[in-house]
């Protein structure tokens, strides 16, 4: 697309033949309003092919400057020239409206994170046993013993596996649809990944549940039995469903869409110049996608991981449909073939548990770790993206029209 | 390592829109061939279909006959992908590979042929700088991202990458369009002495500088907006310029239009 045949100015013959007759036409149609005929000047100017119409149209454009300079040259009086008052009122107005806004949404997020502080701090103060790293959770009560650690475990590892078997799917699909479909096979795949994000998710948690879980039970019974030596992957006797890993990968299902649709957004962003230089030298599609795609893109991919991530921390209701509670008796497992909770399961499986302050703050309290953790995320995610960035991310001035659409329109 | 391409009843399309219009030429090994002639005259389009980029582009096809020495670029089982490799390409802006050194750009073609050994990757990149003319400038920092290097430099850079391969043909799409003059001054040096190696063909707005690197110089021209571009005329480059054959290449020189 490259091709420099469009537009350049300067030495364009096609000019006299082809845009007389055009101007002409405009012309005989006199009645139409002056602007057209401003535009028209600005627009052909450069041509002196067609000086003796030109000459027309400078002359209504004269005009038409004549008419909008007069009040303001009053070089007659000498006096002064009217300059004030600073400021419009719509202006003004506009102005606050969009400084409003702006501190809205930080007001919003300051006060979120004091009322999470607020009530958070004193049920920490009474914590009994160590907040970050005991998993014992037994809030409210005389002696309150409540901590985070197989919370914050499960969230991890859940929202980690999540991303791991998305992101590579998503890189996948965006790749196929920006690359490789073609154009009428493009358009409803990339629908039908925007269509997974606008399934509730309360929908993703029983389909998981009743329907996903079973399947999964094989590779579970597989991965347990050729990766049981790790801990990671002991599968605790029973037949249970509702674990980690099926949360995990219902998960994936979710976040695949935005991870998808940024990437899409980003592979289809690569400049055509990095794309033919590539061509050029031989590169097959996958070596165009290696050496010009994937790095221009890498910065993308890996914010919209990131925001992928940060969804799968703070999903809810899915997690807490698919995800069946440990008995609390039972030792704590570390397996994602086990049982568990997140932060937001927890809070929400527990919601009829808030009667006293004491029981509320702990609920908060790990409300705001995970408020923290996700965060610290999106910092990272920032982090990394500016670090990143494309090296000749250079605003792309005089990008000329290709060929190809000179033709189309022709 | 230079090849003769003979082209012989070439149209190309745009989906339904014929942009280029019954070429036929040949192009002389060991030359410098010059494409001149007004803005959609079609000849960056013909240029790029002698190393077939222009079916890169979704709905662009071609009719007729490229050949490359007695083989067809356009025949049955032939890969563009090959074909590529033989014809290289600079383009109009300079386009290393942003994220890559200096090294790894002129590398990055040698490495697509699956050469991997290091010690004649060092040598190539070596002599294919200084190919370009661009080795001394930059044999301190060849780590360095090519992204860092001038316009002027960038462009050079992407001649050493594009002669790394030992190309038998190399395509040049106004290379020194987006340069300043000086940066010109060295790049026409440069296919001064490439021709020595290479068939070089280059698409110019500037026909002061078909007129001091060419051999032979290419016309092209179209009747009007919306009508394929043609070949007007071909020949000699000192003819061109003192005595052409066409009135309308005489007019095009003269700067009579356009």
């Amino acid at each position: 697309m490259s091709s420099p045949d469009g537009t350049a100015p300067p030495d364009r013959p096609d000019g006299t033949a082809a845009e007389e007759p055009r101007i002409e036409d405009l012309v005989h149609e006199d009645a139409g309003p002056t602007p057209r005929f401003g535009g028209l000047a600005s627009e052909h100017a450069e041509h002196e092919a067609a000086a003796a119409d030109a000459e027309v149209m400078t002359e209504s454009g004269v005009e038409d400057a004549g008419t909008t300079t007069a009040p303001v040259t009053p070089t007659e009086t000498g006096g002064k020239l009217e300059l004030g008052p600073v400021g419009h009122l719509g202006d003004r107005l506009f102005g606050g409206l969009a400084r409003g806004s702006g501190g809205l949404v930080v007001l919003i997020v300051a006060f979120v994170g004091i009322f999470l502080l607020a009530l958070a701090i004193p049920a920490l103060i009474d914590d009994k046993s160590n907040f970050l790293f005991s998993r014992i959770w037994e809030p409210g009560g005389d002696q309150p013993r409540f901590g985070i650690a197989a919370l914050f475990y499960t969230t991890v590892i859940s929202s980690i596996i999540a991303m791991l078997i998305a992101v590579p799917i998503a890189i996948g699909v965006a790749l196929f649809v920006t690359y490789y479909a073609p154009k009428r096979l493009a358009a409803p795949v990339a629908h039908a990944v925007d269509l997974l994000a606008a399934v509730p998710s309360i929908i993703y948690g029983l389909w998981g549940i009743l329907f996903f879980a079973p399947i999964l039970r094989p590779v579970i019974n597989g991965l347990s039995t050729a990766l049981g030596w790790i801990p990671l992957f002991e599968k605790p006797p029973g037949d249970n469903v509702g674990v980690v890993f099926t949360a995990s990968v219902v998960l994936a299902i979710m976040i695949l869409p935005v991870v998808t649709a940024i990437s899409r957004e980003i592979f289809a962003q690569t400049p055509i110049a990095h794309r033919e230089g590539a061509l050029a030298l031989g590169a097959t599609r996958w070596e165009m996608i290696r050496l010009s795609v994937l790095p221009y893109g890498r910065s993308g991919v890996v914010s919209a991981s990131m925001l992928g991530l940060g969804r799968a921390l703070g999903e809810t209701v899915a997690v807490l449909i698919i995800l069946s509670v440990p008995n609390g008796n039972d030792p704590w497992n570390s397996s994602i073939f086990a049982g568990g909770e997140t932060f937001a399961s927890k809070i929400a499986n527990n919601a009829a548990e808030f009667d006293s302050p004491e029981k509320t703050g702990a609920y908060i309290a790990a409300g705001l770790v995970l408020f923290v953790v996700t965060f610290l995320v999106n910092s990272a995610a920032r982090i990394i993206v500016d670090r990143s960035a494309p090296g000749t991310k250079r605003p792309r001035r005089n990008r000329r029209a290709g060929a190809a659409t000179e033709g189309a329109s022709a | 390592m230079a090849k003769r391409i003979e082209v012989s009843g070439l149209n190309v399309y745009y989906g339904d829109f014929k942009a280029v219009e019954d070429v036929s030429m040949t192009v002389e090994p060991r030359s410098v061939t010059a494409f001149i002639g007004p803005s959609g005259c079609g000849k960056s389009t013909f240029l790029r279909t002698l190393n077939r980029m222009h079916e890169v582009i979704p709905g662009a096809r071609v009719e007729g006959k490229v050949m490359l020495d007695q083989q067809d670029l356009y025949g049955a089982g032939i890969d563009p992908v090959a074909v590529r490799r033989v014809v290289g390409m600079v383009f109009q802006r300079p386009n290393p590979f942003p994220t890559m050194s200096i090294f790894d750009n002129v590398a990055s073609g040698l490495k697509l042929n699956g050469v991997k050994d290091r010690k004649k990757l060092t040598e190539v990149v070596e002599s294919s700088l200084k190919g370009a003319n661009l080795w001394n400038e930059v044999k301190d920092r060849l780590d360095k991202p090519g992204a860092g290097l001038s316009g002027g430099q960038q462009q050079r850079l992407c001649i050493a990458r594009a002669i790394a391969v030992e190309p038998e043909v190399i395509l040049m799409d106004e290379p020194c369009s987006a340069l300043d003059p000086i940066s010109t001054l060295a790049i026409e040096d440069l296919i001064e002495k490439l021709k020595d190696r290479f068939t070089v063909v280059i698409v110019t707005h500037n026909m002061q500088q078909a007129a001091r690197v060419s051999d032979q110089t290419a016309f092209f021209n179209l009747a009007a907006t919306g009508k394929p571009g043609r070949l007007i005329e071909m020949a000699p480059t000192k003819q061109i310029f003192s005595n052409p054959a066409e009135k309308a290449t005489e007019d095009y020189i003269t700067g009579r239009f356009g």
